[in-house]
């Protein structure tokens, strides 16, 4: 073995690190700009989870602010935060829709009634055209509206405690959002 | 107050650790100094002990001042849970690991009067340093006994009722016992390059360390797995998800490092490899922290994101694996050795397994890693699942059964080939049995027969070879735990190919009185009644099933937990060596009816079984009277002892 095999394995850890840093460095700045942000969100006709003859608008949305949520049972992410999104659902009157982004109907309908619905509706998306109209990266991601409709807050990732407290919170209170006391400090 | 005392006593622990670090790594040679830092060592335990002892209190008297108690238990909790909700967050789990690694540390200066003075200070003081890292982390970034004053809660926002569970009061420490542990065979190896002194000798004290935290983290992902299967819902037991990649590069690098030792102490060959492998074991267990802790990678296993706890982690693991790499690549060079060995031998054989492990290892460190370089380049997600794996871990795991079976018969240095005719017996045998189960498979699988071909060709060579060393008289325990962890991991992989292929899941609509048929058994759904518990209410379903001869009861349930409003599912299993019958209610649907999930499992405990036979293999081996006698022998050598 040659002394500069020696430092092959240096030379190997260093790539992970730098791989790890920048995995990092994305993971921090996950409120990613949207092209949607201070923009109306778009026109949509998507029909209910589970209802397949029902379907809601875009104008079913207004009128109150609205907390849209892409998930889907794949993404263990949704799971983590779903918790969370339980919390605000029983502790605020902010209304959440869910879009269930490319997923089955049949494991989400599961899925919900396993671990509870949070939504006051699920838009079904099992082929991600909406996902589209809304420029979803990945699942999960949050949107927040403002009664008019207009996008004001995007998450890209998951809602967690922290990212409630700090981000989500604050922007519920001044859309008027009643928020049960001590929940929305740290 | 107790809070507070707790606090104080992780100071101390890290002041103590602060002296273990410089005094050892200065590694004086007066008697007075090293003991001095054993003192150290043995106060890091004690006050890291009291620490914990100090949240345990917390948690039991529900001090829900105490934001992390908060957060993590409830009044309502039984005591055994509120005991195990200690570990139920990151702040907690992580004094847990804190204490272990000070038990680790305790174990080794108990043992430490077999291995020459300033080796065991060396090795503590790299303990010692590591250490500091971790209760450091934990004052700085992760402190479990912050107070929530004055706005305290009158009640606790309670465990995560996935984590109220048997399996969870057990998995963490087992887990982290070896995770830790592997920081035993690292400090060794550090040591070594220090004192610029690999041989026989120094792999011999390594290989008790390596086996016994192998054998735990085996235990520990065998019981993450189990736990996942019955609790989950979903019928699972391995989701390839980076939480279990964490835990299984660690034990894919150990695994490498238990046979590369062998190599060393018996042929004084392989070295410079060895002690890679020892530095690597660990490191993988420090990437294993970071991928969990950081948040930078997002599964269902993951603790609260944080990016200053990421960010200390990844310095830390800079300083720790970039600083002995580094202390490697300029000191290993001195251990080379030239020991020459033919292709049928047992040398041969542990490289072959140190091959296809390090393969393993790329493979599942690609797919863990892969996302965040994707990311990076293109700003796009992308997820990578089950095909990626399997298209890898099939052929790798058929390769080494293949091997695996050879292993018996071979010799160090080189085998006659004379010996293999009862090779080529079994191999006969286990062929036939192969083929028979080919032909009697639906679907017909060939990889699953080759499976089973390979791991009963594995199981009767051993077999044979154990039972005609046995007859000739005694056999040392290294040798029987070696049959018995290869025969685990034949009878684990058996386990994976008929699970994963030959599994039976049904998703049904069931109404009262209804039945179903499941593989030859009939399912009867009788109904759903209310039951009450501790801190849930529950709908219990009530299932009967009737498999021709014999009725039994299953009854899954559907949990609603009172403090965090979560719904959880919890399976009805019937548990059986052969297979598993196993029902989780779904969601009520009209009328009295409700969506069922009926899965029949043959052989998935084997999954489970195999590696509990591997780790015992791991633990017997390490109660070898080889590894016991040496120490007498030690003392001899150095004329404190004498022989009467």
């Amino acid at each position: 073995m040659s002394r500069a095999s020696l430092f092959v394995p240096l030379g190997v850890f260093i790539v992970i690190l730098t791989l790890g840093y920048v995995g990092f460095d994305l993971g921090a700045r996950s409120e990613l700009p949207s092209a949607l942000l201070n923009k109306p969100f778009p026109e949509f006709n998507a029909r209910l989870l589970g209802e397949q003859d029902q379907s809601i608008t875009r104008d079913d949305l207004l009128g109150q602010p609205t907390l849209v949520n892409v998930w889907a049972t794949w993404c263990p992410t949704c799971l983590s935060e779903h918790e969370q999104l339980m919390q605000i659902a029983a502790t605020t009157d902010v209304q959440i829709v869910g879009v269930n982004y490319k997923d089955r109907p049949d494991k989400a309908l599961q899925w919900l009634a396993q671990f509870g619905n949070p939504y006051r509706w699920v838009l079904d998306d099992r082929d991600g055209l909406l996902g589209i109209e809304m420029g979803v990266y990945g699942a999960p991601e949050t949107f927040l509206l403002d009664a008019q409709g207009q996008v004001v807050y995007k998450r890209v990732g998951d809602i967690n405690p922290r990212i409630w407290r700090s981000e989500l919170a604050p922007r519920l209170l001044e859309l008027g959002v009643s928020i049960a006391p001590g929940e929305s400090q740290p | 107050m107790i809070p507070e005392l707790g606090n104080f006593a992780l100071v101390l622990a890290s002041v103590l650790a602060m002296g273990g670090a410089s005094l050892g790594l200065y590694a004086p040679r007066e008697p007075v100094l090293q003991n001095g830092v054993m003192s150290m060592v043995f106060g890091q335990w004690a006050f890291s002990f009291l620490a914990f002892v100090a949240l345990v209190y917390a948690f039991v008297v529900d001090d829900f001042s105490v934001s992390y108690v908060a957060n993590h238990s409830n009044s309502l909790l039984p005591w055994y849970y509120k005991v195990s909700a200690v570990w139920g967050g990151h702040e907690g789990s992580f004094l847990l690991w804190i204490l272990i690694m000070g038990t680790w540390m305790l174990a080794f200066c108990l043992r430490s009067d077999q291995y020459p003075e300033r080796f065991t200070t060396r090795a503590l003081g790299v303990l010692s340093l590591l250490n500091l890292g971790f209760i450091c982390f934990a004052l700085f970034t992760s402190n479990p006994f912050l107070r929530l004053i004055p706005l305290s809660p009158a009640d606790g926002a309670d465990l995560n009722p996935l984590l109220q569970d048997f399996g969870l009061i057990v998995h963490p420490p087992l887990l982290y016992a070896g995770y830790v542990g592997l920081a035993i065979p690292f400090a060794m190896a550090v040591a070594a390059l220090l004192e610029g002194r690999v041989d026989a000798t120094w792999a011999r004290w390594s290989r008790t360390w390596t086996n016994m935290a192998w054998a735990l983290l085996t235990c520990g992902i065998a019981l993450g797995s189990w736990w996942a299967y019955y609790e989950l819902g979903w019928g699972g037991w391995w989701f390839w998800d980076p939480v279990e990649n964490a835990s299984f590069m660690p034990w894919l690098a150990a695994t490498a490092l238990v046979h590369s030792l062998s190599v060393t102490e018996n042929r004084g060959t392989f070295k410079s490899w060895t002690l890679l492998l020892a530095i690597t074991a660990f490191s993988f267990s420090l990437l294993g922290a970071f991928i969990v802790r950081s948040g930078v990678l997002t599964s269902v296993h993951s603790f609260a994101v944080d990016p200053e706890r990421g960010m200390y982690i990844l310095i830390f693991l800079a300083l720790v694996v970039g600083g002995s790499l580094s202390l490697y690549a300029v000191r290993a060079g001195q251990n080379t050795a030239k020991v020459g060995y033919e292709i049928l031998s047992r040398e041969f054989f542990m490289l072959v397994n140190n091959i296809i492990m390090v393969v393993a290892l790329a493979v599942v460190l690609w797919g863990t890693l892969a996302p965040i370089g994707y990311e990076a380049l293109t700003g796009g997600r992308i997820s990578i699942g089950t095909p990626f794996f399997n298209a890898f871990f099939v052929p790798l795991g058929l390769l080494l059964l293949g091997a695996l079976a050879l292993v018996p018969v071979l010799n160090w240095k080189r085998t006659r080939v004379q010996i293999f005719t009862s090779v080529y017996q079994a191999l006969g045998v286990s062929g036939l049995l192969g083929g028979l189960v080919w032909f009697a498979l639906d679907p017909a699988t060939l990889l699953v027969a080759g499976a089973i071909a390979l791991s009963a060709w594995v199981v009767l060579t051993h077999a044979r070879h154990l039972w005609f060393r046995l007859r000739k008289g005694s056999v040392p325990a290294a040798y029987i735990g070696m049959t018995l962890a290869h025969v685990g991991f034949a009878m684990g992989t058996t386990g994976i190919a008929v699970t994963a292929t030959q599994s039976v899941e049904s998703d049904v609509r069931m109404s009262p009185q209804g039945s179903i048929t499941l593989a030859g058994q009939q399912v009867t759904f009788v109904g759903v009644t209310d039951v009450l518990g501790p801190n849930y209410a529950a709908q219990q379903g009530i299932f009967i099933v009737n498999d021709g001869d014999r009725r039994y009861e299953l009854r899954p349930e559907k949990r609603q937990y009172f403090a965090g409003g979560n719904t959880m599912t919890e399976a009805g299993i019937s548990a059986g060596f052969l297979a598993d019958t196993y029902i989780s209610l779904g969601e009520p649907l009209d009328g009295e009816a409700w969506a069922v999930r009926a899965h029949y499992k043959p052989l998935v405990r084997w999954v489970w079984l195999g590696a509990l036979l591997m780790a015992f293999g791991g633990i017997l081996a390490v109660f070898d009277k080889r590894y016991a006698r040496q120490r007498r022998r030690q003392l001899v050598r150095q004329g404190e002892v004498t022989v009467s």
